[in-house]
């Protein structure tokens, strides 16, 4: 393995506080040194990052990649190198596969499949046996297995005692568990945000209210057990609200936003003509709702930016609004939306070096994964970036085998340049390598 | 001799009262094409109609039938299977393998709402929007309106009540778009489970009791109460809602003399109208039937109408 020496870059390191310009030596995977004047040894492959910024590697906590069961909408391999295109090195993966993840041989599975690939792959357990919401999965042998964290995303816990037990369990392997907060009762059957939008469409809504509702029923249970919730997709402005008192409170609980519910609305869906890839659970939610959530980003009520990478094959999402699927391709949009946001100066106080602590340390931290940090010693994953570099989203250009986004078009400033995982050169110039 | 300078029909939120108007007033010489002996005009020879039906319909369907047919256009009725369980054809592909038999005109009526746009995005023919969902139900609207205008000489200024369950009808979207913007004051009675969310948005004013609703009202118009929605545990019985919003003779006392009752069909007789309503001099449910046929020979005109070289 070659070391590789990176020159000249600006480093962002939120989790040491350091923002300067240094070199970066890397070897065996390793970094080895981080210091200001190094001489790159003879061997090594030369970085010229002047001008660039460069960060830990990015790291994607909520992430569906439809593998095993669902490959034709995207899979491992595929992922990862849209991860990697995307400036991600990380990702963590829900369980929604199929067969479920809910046994420590899929979590085997998943880590013997992504050996090698372009990025690192994280999998989360279910958090109850086929993802039913009644039995408990085996969360300790998981675990052992290499599970980070549990969770029956996409679908939420309906039975409070279940998620009594799991939450309080859970705490004593000292796992997190990520809730999918959605009162299933309250959102039957909608099919987007429900409010003055949905009526006038005459589409069924989902109410900020379903959320809310069974956001508070967990916060009032992780009171009583202790332990780390995590939720996932924060969407509405009660939630937020809701979050940052229980954070006020001292309970341990976390949070993620995704670009697209920071960056629309429901009125998307009107403008769009209905759409389908402005279809997403949670849904789009008000303007009021969008300024919340960047409110929680900057007061750290928000932790981190996940992308809830859900991809889903042309064909089905080219139906009936009904009729299609939730999800919204993020793996490869991610980083240049909310650059964009940097760059624009949009959102007083949205920082580059804030952006890089809600995709690096934090959600490091949420999931307990090694990285998110740059120094001697740290495994070398490191995202490098061009805060100048136009980038316009076309999806037909994806290394993801999905093209579900509601960005398609869209001009931004602002891109990873260079993907490195592991002390390797995954993605250059926005080439995945093979 | 002017046109409508669109490719579609979807919803009358979309149409302006310049547009109605054209609209309304091509359906009334349509009227006297259908009080002739011989109703039969050779204005759409040689143009092609496709009628496509996702959802059982009677009238709508047989007014679009015998509009063609009056029309002389060439049309072909399918029934379609919607499902997006049953793996069967798309949508996109059933229209497309139609389209390219020659047809220049959809019409559509489908369980989803805004299907209608996702049909209109995908083909070049016209697209008329036979019902799509909860969203808009436009050629009924219109001939609703028509109905009106015809009895009243106008829309400006009247007062229409609409009784029931708004918040899942097409039928009450359209008309709430169309008679607002044609000058019209609207207010809806029904209980509040069975109004749409942020109600406000669409401009009228809601009531719980008819009585004081139909205040100085110059039409009211009932809603079909689907079976379904009680099922849902939006209202508890038939019976308590046939007690509660049903539009009786002694409901409608405050409302003026010459008042107008409507209903889109089919009745529930007993439940949102009582039977003595629907069949008096004042019901013009009737007339609906046949403005829609006037209606839909006019937006046929308008779209397919100029010859197309």
């Amino acid at each position: 393995m070659k070391p590789i020496f990176i020159t000249g870059g600006r480093i962002i390191d939120p989790a040491s506080n350091f923002d300067d310009n240094a070199d970066i030596l890397i070897n065996e995977g390793i970094v080895e040194k981080v210091e200001k004047g190094l001489k790159p040894p003879s061997d090594a492959e030369v970085i010229d990052a002047a001008g660039l910024v460069v960060t830990p590697g990015l790291i994607d906590i909520h992430v569906h990649l439809r593998d095993p069961g669902q490959e034709y909408k995207e899979d491992i391999k595929s992922g990862t190198r849209a991860a990697a295109a995307g400036g991600f090195t990380a990702v963590a993966v829900m369980a929604n596969t199929e067969p479920v993840g809910d046994d420590p041989s899929m979590i085997h599975y998943t880590y013997e499949k992504a050996a090698g690939e372009a990025a690192r792959v994280y999998p989360l357990g279910a958090l109850t046996k086929g993802l039913e919401g009644k039995e408990m999965a085996e969360l300790g042998r998981m675990k052992n297995a290499g599970a980070v964290g549990f969770s029956d995303d996409g679908r939420p816990v309906v039975n409070g005692s279940i998620m009594r037990n799991a939450l309080h369990y859970a705490s004593g392997i000292n796992a997190p568990v990520i809730a999918h907060e959605e009162d299933p009762y309250l959102a039957a059957g909608g099919v987007m945000h429900e409010g003055a939008v949905s009526s006038v469409l005459g589409l069924k809504g989902m109410p900020s209210a379903a959320e809310e509702a069974m956001l508070a029923r967990d916060l009032l249970i992780l009171k009583l057990t202790g332990g780390h919730l995590h939720i996932a997709h924060v969407s509405t402005a009660g939630s937020v609200e809701l979050v940052r008192e229980a954070k006020a409170e001292g309970l341990n609980v976390t949070a993620e936003v995704t670009p697209h519910h920071l960056l629309l609305t429901d009125r998307l869906v009107k403008n769009s003509g209905y759409n389908t890839n402005t279809k997403v659970n949670p849904p789009l939610r008000t303007e009021l709702d969008r300024q919340a959530l960047w409110a929680g980003l900057l007061d750290d009520t928000i932790d981190a930016i996940a992308s809830d990478h859900a991809p889903h094959h042309p064909d089905d999402k080219d139906v009936e609004y009904d009729f299609a699927p939730f999800g919204i391709a993020g793996l490869e949009t991610t980083l240049p939306l909310m650059l964009d946001e940097v760059a624009s100066g949009r959102i007083k106080k949205f920082t580059l070096s804030l952006l890089v602590k809600k995709l690096t340390s934090a959600p490091a931290r949420i999931l307990n994964l090694p990285g998110g940090t740059i120094k001697a010693g740290s495994p070398a994953d490191l995202t490098i970036i061009d805060l100048k570099r136009e980038f316009i989203i076309n999806p037909e250009t994806w290394y993801s085998k999905s093209r579900n986004t509601p960005f398609t078009g869209k001009r931004l400033t602002g891109a990873p340049v260079y993907t490195i995982v592991d002390g390797l050169i995954k993605m250059k110039e926005g080439v995945v390598s093979e | 001799m002017q046109t409508l300078r669109r490719k579609d029909i979807l919803g009358l939120e979309e149409i302006s009262a310049e547009e109605i108007n054209l609209i309304l007033e091509t359906a009334r010489s349509m009227r006297e094409i259908m009080q002739r002996k011989i109703k039969k005009v050779p204005t759409l020879r040689g143009r092609s109609v496709l009628n496509l039906f996702y959802e059982p319909s009677t009238r709508t369907k047989a007014s679009f039938e015998l509009a063609q047919k009056y029309m002389s256009a060439d049309s072909v009725s399918v029934a379609g299977t919607s499902s997006s369980l049953v793996k069967g054809e798309t949508l996109k592909d059933t229209v497309r393998n139609v389209e390219i038999m020659g047809i220049e005109c959809v019409i559509m009526r489908h369980p989803v709402s805004g299907s209608s746009h996702y049909l209109a995005k995908n083909v070049e023919a016209s697209v008329i929007n036979a019902g799509d969902g909860m969203h808009e139900h436009p050629t009924q609207g219109l001939l609703d309106m028509f109905t009106i205008w015809e009895k009243k000489g106008r829309l400006e200024k009247l007062k229409i009540a609409i009784v029931g369950d708004i918040r899942h009808s097409r039928v009450a979207r359209s008309n709430l778009w169309g008679l607002q913007k044609m000058g019209a004051e609207v207010v809806v009675v029904g209980p509040p489970t069975l109004m749409p969310p942020d109600l406000a948005v669409f401009g009228v004013k809601h009531f719980v009791d008819i009585e004081e609703a139909v205040e100085n009202a110059d039409v009211v118009m009932a809603l079909r109460l689907q079976k379904e929605r009680q099922e849902s545990g939006l209202f508890p019985s038939m019976r308590e809602y046939a007690e509660l919003y049903g539009v009786t003779a002694q409901r409608i006392t405050r409302a003026k003399d010459d008042l107008l009752i409507m209903h889109p069909g089919p009745i529930n007789r007993g439940i949102e109208i009582s039977s003595e309503l629907a069949d008096s001099p004042q019901s013009v449910v009737l007339e609906q039937a046949a403005s829609g046929v006037a209606i839909r020979m006019a937006l046929l005109y308008l779209l397919l109408g100029g010859i197309k070289e």
